[in-house]
């Protein structure tokens, strides 16, 4: 803890709280019934997002889940292109083509969001071979759920970056739920990390409301692909705060959980520590959470004053060329 | 340019090996394209790795090496899916889905992230990969091995479908698909593989989306693909006998799909038959009729016509095999029903 420095920590703290801000924002705004689709929140998560991001470039790659707003906001992506994707704006991340399911900023290496549970990790598979093919040193860090941990997909992911040692750092994070079915009941092993042995490679469980100990374990990990000794797989034990999706009454989170939740929160530990030992002050803090608080409300207003797309752009963008 | 005789298998090794020669950001990918990887016996530039089950990519592990020639393990979609993550974030592969059958198990990354990955992201991103795949019945390979299926991929947005009949379209085709920034899915048919023809010994291109007349006449148009390109000429010329003039059509590429090929013939010789080895039902044969019926209906002189497999797998036994194929009979008795 003590190598993370000040301005380090002055960040983290902006984006773990710049995600809370954002998907609370949303959440309103989904209820009120200004948003169209369907979103899936990741409040809660932030330290699993941020503590792995935190180690990245933008000349690295993630790939997301369908609970992709952290993972943006992680890896730099801009909320106001954000927010305008989310309303389905032409100024959005994607042009309003994407939604929230499927923002991404290749620039930013965010290799999008993703609809289809567990389909990252092939994608995670292509960016770690390109990176190992040119030589270069980018790491691709392939996010997903519990839910995704019973995809074969991951699993033949695992085994192929493992005997192609690719740069690749795999990183379950498991809040509990796959949609409503709850991960003691859909996944046989004890730890979903256990998993890593048979692909040859280090795992761990960890806390995922524990920002420290995940940017440690992330810091080992991304290290480790950084210097082509190949993939890892960490698993984050944490919660969501809401259900699947919006909208969803989430009655498998009994009170007694939810009031468990509440008393771990990721963002509310990491600050009371940063606090306690003096690395960040309360007037930082305070600060930070006004400029947050105002960046979501200027998202807002870009999203809502932003036009919509055209007609004519249905069919655009669906081939680099096609004569 | 000097040409030589390769065969359909050579012509498409060829295409790749210069390819590679020309851009180390061309990968090759898939289960045993070199074969035996990582055994101790099978390094070095002399030794003789399998090239594939059916030989196409002889070779290749020798002269790139087995970095950028990598035999997979069989995963489709963590092979196929990392050919789409490596083509949308630089390197421009090739991977190799030994049968088109097999498309089931690695459809999710074919239909859900390499198809749509450019228009989710908003045109900020693009895939150029190209997904060779063999295809076609005849070889006694049963349901699961036989299947022709690019009108699977034809419908799909994003997807680019080549299906080449001859060595000479095989390479410039080819060629043209690894240079090609979209996703293209190449498909070559089993039994084409030792058919011989001319080759230019350079690189050369074939735009996609270009059919090619293979034949010209004028009393009857057949538009068709791959292997039943040759049996349209072979029942051209035993039509023509009988004073029956047919023109051939052959397509090459199924998305982008030569329209006003097919509508110019049409017009020019009032009756068209699709021939078709694949599944008869939302096919390309449908497709071609629809285009008819719609831009050329006052042109033509008779129904179109379809001559395709039959709405059910592809049997096992050679004698239900034969029965399964579109027949160069059938072809001429149908051109001779609409005379």
């Amino acid at each position: 803890m003590a190598e993370i420095s000040k301005e380090r920590l002055l960040w983290v703290y902006e984006r773990m709280r710049l995600i809370r801000t954002f998907e609370d924002r949303v959440h309103e705004l989904f209820a009120s019934g200004k948003l169209p689709g369907f979103v899936h929140l990741y409040a809660g998560e932030e330290a699993m997002g941020v503590g792995v991001c935190a180690h990245l470039t933008d000349r690295d790659y993630i790939t997301s889940t369908h609970r992709g707003h952290g993972h943006c906001i992680a890896k730099g992506v801009d909320v106001n292109s954000m927010m305008a994707e989310v309303y389905g704006k032409a100024t959005g991340a994607c042009k309003g083509k994407g939604g929230s399911m499927h923002i991404a900023d290749v620039d930013k290496g965010m290799l999008g969001a993703n609809g289809i549970v567990g389909a990252g990790g092939p994608l995670a598979c292509g960016s770690g071979l390109m990176a190992k093919t040119l030589g270069t040193d980018q790491v691709t860090v392939c996010f997903f759920g519990d839910g995704a941990a019973e995809q074969g997909t991951m699993h033949e992911s695992m085994n192929l970056t493992s005997i192609w040692k690719l740069p690749v750092v795999f990183v379950c994070e498991n809040n509990g739920y796959a949609e409503s079915t709850p991960w003691g009941y859909h996944c046989a092993a004890k730890d979903i990390s256990d998993r890593a042995v048979a692909y040859d490679m280090p795992g761990a469980t960890i806390d995922g409301t524990d920002f420290f100990a995940i940017y440690e374990a992330a810091d080992e990990a991304i290290s480790r692909a950084r210097r082509g000794e190949g993939p890892s797989l960490i698993e984050c034990r944490g919660f969501r705060y809401y259900g699947h999706f919006e909208g969803d009454a989430h009655t498998y989170h009994s009170e007694e959980e939810k009031a468990r939740n509440h008393a771990r929160d990721p963002i509310e530990s990491f600050k009371k520590r940063v606090l306690e030992r003096g690395l960040l002050s309360e007037a930082e803090v305070a600060e930070i959470d006004t400029k947050t608080a105002k960046m979501v409300e200027e998202a807002v207003k870009f999203a809502e004053e932003s036009p919509w797309p055209v007609p004519e752009d249905v069919t655009t963008d669906v081939y680099v060329s096609y004569p | 340019m000097a040409t030589r005789t390769l065969t359909f298998r050579d012509a498409i090794n060829e295409a790749m090996r210069l390819e590679m020669r020309r851009d180390p950001k061309v990968i090759l990918m898939g289960e045993d394209v070199a074969g035996g990887a990582t055994l101790p016996h099978m390094q070095g530039e002399n030794v003789e790795a399998w090239g594939g089950v059916l030989g196409v990519t002889h070779g290749l592990a020798q002269e790139f090496g087995w970095d950028r020639v990598r035999d997979t393990p069989i995963s489709e979609s963590a092979f196929i899916g990392a050919a789409v993550g490596a083509a949308s974030t630089g390197l421009r592969p090739i991977a190799e889905l030994m049968f088109v059958d097999f498309l089931g198990v690695c459809f999710d990354q074919l239909f859900n992230q390499g198809a749509k990955l450019r228009y989710m992201f908003g045109g900020k991103a693009h895939v150029p990969l190209v997904i060779r795949t063999t295809i076609g019945a005849g070889f006694g390979a049963a349901a699961q091995h036989s299947e022709c299926l690019y009108s699977i991929f034809t419908h799909i947005p994003g997807l680019k479908a080549v299906v080449p009949s001859t060595p000479y379209d095989a390479k410039g085709l080819l060629t043209s698909a690894i240079r090609d920034d979209d996703l293209v899915i190449f498909f070559e048919h089993k039994l084409l593989y030792d058919m011989e023809g001319e080759v230019p010994e350079d690189d050369y291109t074939i735009p996609l989306g270009v059919a090619d007349i293979k034949r010209e006449g004028k009393d009857a148009t057949i538009v068709t693909v791959g292997r039943m390109v040759h049996f349209a000429l072979e029942a051209a010329e035993r039509l023509s006998g009988d004073g029956v003039d047919v023109e051939v059509v052959d397509l090459r590429s199924l998305s982008p799909m030569d329209n006003e090929a097919i509508l110019t013939s049409v017009k020019k010789t009032h009756r068209l038959i699709v021939v078709d080895e694949d599944y008869p039902r939302c096919s390309l044969a449908t497709d071609v009729v629809a285009l008819a019926a719609g831009q050329a209906f006052d042109y033509l002189d008779a129904p179109p016509r379809m001559i395709t497999a039959p709405h059910s797998p592809v049997p096992f036994s050679p004698v239900l095999e034969q029965a399964y194929i579109p027949s160069v009979d059938t072809i001429v008795s149908t051109v001779q029903s609409l005379m």
